[in-house]
Formats: C-alpha cells, structure tokens, sequence
C-alpha cells in the first residue's frame, strides 16, 4: 500500500491536512482521452473550485472522486486516487461506501420522486445511521437545517421534493448529500440552474459547509469560484493546467491560458 | 409578400412597407390550410376507425347476445305421494313422468284457452328432449317437494330456439325430421299461452361444451377455467422471469457483442408467428418432457414463450424512461446498483411494466393457434366440474379454441354459441384492460 503519512507530510500546504490527493490521473472514454495526467491535492475544510471551458474534463475528474465513472460502461481511469491515505480505487474498496464518505450534488437538481422526509432520509437509513424514527427524525432536521430549506420545507415534509422550486430542489438535494454524514462533497455547477437568489443562498451554504466538510466545486462562473473557494484548479484540454489559491489564481495566475479564461478570451 | 397588405396600411416609409399582422400573408394562409387539412385527416381516421367498431360491436352483440338465452318451458307441476309410487313402480319410469308433464302441459293449454291443440308425448319429445329423467331425478333427490306445486323449467331444443327467434322457417324445418308441422303448431301455443318463454341461459356461461349433435347444451364455463389457469401459469412465469431479464438488461448488463445480440433477438421472438410456439410446444413439453397433451399447464408454458418478449420489451422501455439522474442521485448517496433499482427506478417503471404485463396477458388469452397444436381444443368434458376444477394437468379447452371448434361445426346452431363465446372472451379483456388503467393510475399517483 501506499506509505500515507509520507504523503501527508510532503504536501502539507498551510495549516489544513490533505484530504484528497490525485497522482498522474488519466481517464479515457473509450479511445477518447479526457484527462491527462493530472494530479492535484485537495485540502480539508476548504472550498476547491473546479474552473475551465466545456468539455474539458472537469466533471470526469469529479466523477473520479466517488467513482460515478465506475457506472459508465466505456470510461477506463489510471493513476491513483487517494482520500485519507487511502487508495479508492483499491480492489478492497466497495464504491457504495465510498460514496456514503465523499456525497455529491448533481448539475441538475434531482430528488427522488418520494416525500421531501423520504429525500432526506433515504441515505441515512441505507446506511443504517439512525437506530430508530426519532434518531432518523433528528438527521433529516439537521440535514434540512445545513441544507438552509428547513424553515421552508418543516410544514410540508410529506409533500413530493419535485413539487419544490428549482432552487429548493438543489437545496434539498444538499441536504440529501449531507445528512449521510459524508467527509468530502463534491459539487458538479449546482448553481446552474438556479436563479441570483437561489444561488447566493447556496453558495452561503457551501460557505457553511467548508467548516465541516472538504468541499470541491465545479463552476463556470468566475465570480462564483472567486467569492466561494478558497483554491482554484484551472483545467484546460484535460490537463490540470495550474491549481493555486484562488486569489493568485485571479490577480496573478502563471499560465497564459489561464489569464486568457479568466480575462474571458478563451473557452 | 407585403403587397396584400399595401392597400390597407399605408406605408409611412415608401422604402420599407411594415408588415401588418392583421392581414394574413399568403405564406401563412397556406401553412394554416395544411394544418387545418392535417387535422382532417385525423379526424376522417378517428371516424372510420369508430365507425369500425361500432359496426363489429354491432354485429357481435347481435349475434352473440341469443346464445345467453335459451326457450324454456315453466310449467308447475304437483305430484302427490301417490302419483311418485306409481310412477316408480312402473317399468318405464320415466316414460311415466313424462306423461305427467305432458297431462300438465295439456291443463295449462286448456287453461289459458289455447287447448285447440292436442300435446302427444311424441311432440313433446321432440320439442323439448327427455324431460321424464329430469323430473324424476328432481322428486328423487327432493321427496319432500312431494304434494306441493313445483315449477319446472325444461329447455326447448336448440330448433325451437331458432324457429322462435327466426332463425329457421317453418318451410325449412318442414324438410328436415327433427320437428312436424303440428309441433310447430304446439310451440305457437305453448307462446301464446306464456309458457315458453326466453330465459337466460346460465349453462352457456358456465357449462361445458357438448356433443356436436346438441348445440343448446354447449357452454363455456370449463374453457373459461382452462383459460383461467393457463393465464395463471403465464402470470406467475412470464412475469418474475420478464422483469428480472430486463432488469438485468437494462441495468447490470455489460453493453457489449453478446448482450446486441440477446436484444435483437428478443425484439425478434416477438414477431415470430403464434404457431411456431405452439409446434414448439409441442415437440419440447409433450413429447420431449412428457407433459400431459391438452393441459392448461403446457398451454400455459407455450404462451409463457409467447409473452415474454412482450414483456420484456416493455419493461425495458418504461425502465429506459426513468430519467437516469434518478440513479445517479441514489447512487451518489451511497445506494448499491440494486437498491437504485429497486427503491427508486422500479417503482418509476411500475405502471409501464404493469400494462405491458397485462396487454401480454390479454394476448395470450386471445390466442388460438398454438393451443391447436398442443391438443387443447374439442374437448367434451366429462365430470364437469370436477374434474376440470381440479387442475393444471387434466386436459380442459380454452376460451377461444372452444370458440374455433364451435365455428367449425357443421350445425349452424353452433354459429351463434361462437358468437357467444366471443362476447365473453371480449368481457374477460375488457376487464384486463380496465385493470391495467386503473393500476396505471393508482401507481402514477405516487408522483
Ligand atoms: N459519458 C461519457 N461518454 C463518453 N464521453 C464522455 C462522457 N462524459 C464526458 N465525455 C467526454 O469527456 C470529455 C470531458 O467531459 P466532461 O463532461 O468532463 O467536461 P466538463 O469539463 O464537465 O464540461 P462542461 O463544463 O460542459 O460540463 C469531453 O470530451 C466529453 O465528450
Ligand atoms: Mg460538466
């Protein structure tokens, strides 16, 4: 296995640990090679975000944080993947468990045709969370209250989660994510569909949510990457082309390419 | 473009004429013809397609409907204690009865004033078949009936069914033995007095089929519970094995050489010919496995054969339109491959699956062809019911093998049971039809 204290020792950046730490990933969709060698550590209790133009790799590597590509029949990855020292892609490891560590929140807002109770509580109760109603009572209230739609959604917890507006939806779909307790939450533009509104209450949220989790965004907002992250990954034709704090990122990046996408010249 | 509308606006720019909405350009005009063309088209298809079904409604209700009901003669009959010892003590005890029936037929004549008539046990004979046995099993199995008014229903013969209904003409029934001139002459009275009269005929619809020579005593009922259990084996294989295949298919299976292959060939199965099945059936479960000929258990295999493609492309359909960000989202929050199946995309796919199941259903019960090859046809039971009522392995007929054998009878009395039989067959898929709405809706109400 791989020596994980040796790792963590070397990539230290200021004061926070490595959560999660990539080396030399590539993905292929079939002959199609979608991200080149690219290796990165994420840190815990921070907000990452994931900029780039379209296509050019950003959800695939996302997807490679909880092994949703694992669902796809043709991708094919190599490298390695590490959350806690941990080789996720260990022959060991089961992805469901995975994925009850590292939750994501999707493009598209998408609850499951159910109660917004049954939303919430459907994680915690596959993972055997709660012992009993009240216990399950109790995390789906808290998850809704991190989700920030609880006051919204208390009277109505029977009602369907798709009858909620767009940005409730997504908010709801925060609150799925985190009530089964993950450490990692990925998020793939959950703004996308939502309005200025619903946006800035979401990204409050992931604002809250970095005092707990190590949160990684995707965005093709500028701003959005700039008020929510605290680093800033800049991918560009698969590759991870520089990957800094997001203030240096903005006032002083390195690469060409990357001054050329955030002045909006390219992408 | 602009020109029709040029007189009425005037242009305020001589170089550029503004459009006016008001008037319809010529584009436009032409492009509403099509439309409202269109919608004529599918109106003139709607109509000749109802037009259709009334006219086959219309003719199956007409000529089906009369084999519910049979003529039948109420006539009330009071044996005393003495009268049945004289009977049983006589050597042709049911000629004796018979007697007795013909005594009272003739004081009812008499009594309603249309006595003109003479009724001879021979007429009656012919009319109405042996009624002797019948009374005298009735006071047999009922002595204490003895002493006190009785009414007895006897069913007239399928000819005076048809005469009366005007179905036979007395001229062609004059060529013909089975019935003279003046018994004709007696059904006219028995009419008119009110005791022949039209009731339904509850053996048609739960009876067994009879002889070929007695086309009033043919029912049903015993190829409706063949039919029964053939849908039954169907139900409880086609469906577990159905679901679980597409499944299978849909959600776990590799795409890949071996599973294109498997998919086009289902799609294939589905258009194979019934009889295919049935031949096959006929070679695998008769004479290679050894299975009972004419059981509603092979029946029910060879049509299990027959369904599954059915159903299985419809699962995989309404498995294919669950939006697949619902399996990611179970995914995502941990769920395994076969709790995002089975927590949130079977309930999904669940209305589709049903009504796929059931129109897979209603297919096999309507189908012919194969139960001919497996010898599940012209069957006269004997027993009834005990002997169909019992099981999967004794040979039975079904509902529409018993409506062929009755439509290829030479007597044309049968003609009219077939209709019958088709009324029923047609209730049974209406009903299934019914159930698969109301399942749709029950399960399309959970959002
Ligand atoms: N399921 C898939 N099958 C095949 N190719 C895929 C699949 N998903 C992504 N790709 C390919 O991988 C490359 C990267 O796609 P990806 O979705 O990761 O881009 P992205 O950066 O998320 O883009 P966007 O910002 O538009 O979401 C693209 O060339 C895309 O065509
Ligand atoms: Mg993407």
């Amino acid at each position: 296995m791989y020596d994980a204290d040796h790792n963590r020792t070397e990539n230290r950046v200021g004061q926070t640990d490595i959560k999660i730490s990539a080396k030399d990933v590539q993905v292929y969709y079939g002959t199609n090679h979608a991200i080149k060698d690219v290796s990165v550590d994420i840190q815990d209790k921070t907000v990452t975000a994931f900029i780039g133009p379209s296509g050019c790799g950003k959800s695939t590597f996302l997807r490679c944080i909880n092994r949703m590509n694992d669902t796809i029949d043709i991708a094919r990855m190599e490298g390695l993947i590490e959350i806690d020292g941990e080789n996720i892609y260990d022959k060991r490891v089961d992805p469901v468990q995975l994925r009850a560590k590292v939750g994501m929140v999707f493009q598209k807002p998408n609850p499951f045709p159910k109660s917004i109770y049954d939303n919430v509580a459907y994680g915690p109760k596959i993972h055997g969370l709660a012992k009993n109603k009240a216990e399950l009572d109790e995390i789906v209230e808290t998850a809704l209250r991190r989700g920030a739609i609880w006051d919204e959604v208390k009277d109505r917890l029977d009602a369907p989660g798709t009858g909620l507006s767009g940005g409730q939806q997504q908010r709801l779909c925060i609150a799925r994510a985190v009530a089964t307790e993950p450490e990692v939450l990925l998020m793939d533009e959950p703004c996308s569909a939502l309005d200025p509104i619903a946006t800035s209450q979401v990204e409050e949220l992931i604002d809250e949510l970095k005092q707990n989790y190590s949160v990684v965004i995707v965005t093709h907002s500028m701003q959005q990457a700039a008020r929510v992250s605290q680093k800033t990954a800049f991918f560009h034709l698969g590759n991870l082309v520089e990957y800094d704090d997001t203030e240096k990122i903005f006032t002083n990046p390195q690469d060409s390419r990357t001054e050329s996408y955030i002045t909006g010249r390219i992408g | 473009m602009t020109d029709a509308t040029a007189g009425a606006t005037p242009a305020v720019d001589p170089g550029r004429k503004s459009k006016s909405i008001i008037t319809t350009d010529d584009n436009t005009r032409r492009r509403n013809r099509a439309e409202k063309r269109f919608q004529y088209y599918g109106i003139a298809a709607i109509g000749v397609g109802v037009f259709f079904l009334l006219a086959l409604t219309f003719s199956i209700l007409r000529s089906g409907l009369p084999a519910f009901t049979e003529t039948a003669v109420s006539l009330e009959i009071n044996l005393s204690q003495e009268q049945f010892d004289e009977a049983e003590s006589k050597l042709l005890k049911t000629g004796a009865y018979e007697q007795l029936f013909v005594q009272a037929l003739q004081q009812q004549l008499n009594a309603e004033g249309e006595g003109d008539v003479e009724v001879e046990e021979d007429a009656v004979g012919r009319i109405m078949g042996n009624v002797g046995s019948e009374i005298r099993e009735f006071y047999l199995a009922n002595q204490d009936q003895l002493g006190e008014p009785v009414t007895f229903n006897v069913p007239a013969s399928s000819r005076v069914d048809r005469y009366l209904n005007g179905g036979l003409s007395r001229e062609s029934l004059a060529e013909s033995k089975f019935l003279t001139p003046e018994d004709l002459d007696i059904v006219d009275r028995l009419v008119e007095a009110g005791t022949l009269t039209n009731v339904i005929d509850w053996d048609f619809i739960t009876g067994t089929d009879s002889g070929v020579d007695n086309p009033g005593g043919a029912g049903l009922g015993a190829s409706v519970i063949g039919s029964f259990f053939m849908m039954l084996v169907v139900l409880v294989l086609s469906l577990p094995i159905g679901v679980a295949a597409s499944i299978y298919l849909e959600e776990f299976a590799p795409q890949n050489k071996l599973t294109d292959f498997i998919e086009v060939n289902i799609s294939n199965l589905a258009a194979v010919p019934s009889i295919v099945y049935g031949i096959l059936g006929l070679a695998v479960f008769i004479q290679f496995a050894g299975l009972p000929q004419s059981a509603p258990l092979v029946g029910g295999l060879v049509l299990t054969l027959m369904t599954l493609p059915t159903i299985i492309i419809s699962t995989r359909a309404s498995l294919k339109s669950v939006p697949p960000s619902i399996r990611s989202a179970a995914l995502g929050v941990g769920a395994s491959k076969m709790q995002s199946v089975f927590h949130h995309v079977l309930p999904l796919a669940m209305p589709g699956i049903l009504t796929g199941t059931i129109i897979g259903l209603a297919q096999a019960l309507g189908e012919t062809a194969p139960l001919l090859l497996i010898g599940m046809v012209g069957y006269v039971a004997r027993g009834y019911p005990d002997g169909i009522v019992s099981g999967l392995m004794d040979p039975n007929s079904a509902m529409p093998a018993q409506i062929y054998t009755w439509a290829a009878r030479s007597d044309p009395a049968f003609y009219e049971k077939a209709w019958g039989g088709i009324i029923i067959l047609l209730v049974f898929l209406l009903a299934m039809n019914a159930l698969a709405i109301i399942l749709r809706r029950k399960f399309e109400r959970r959002w």
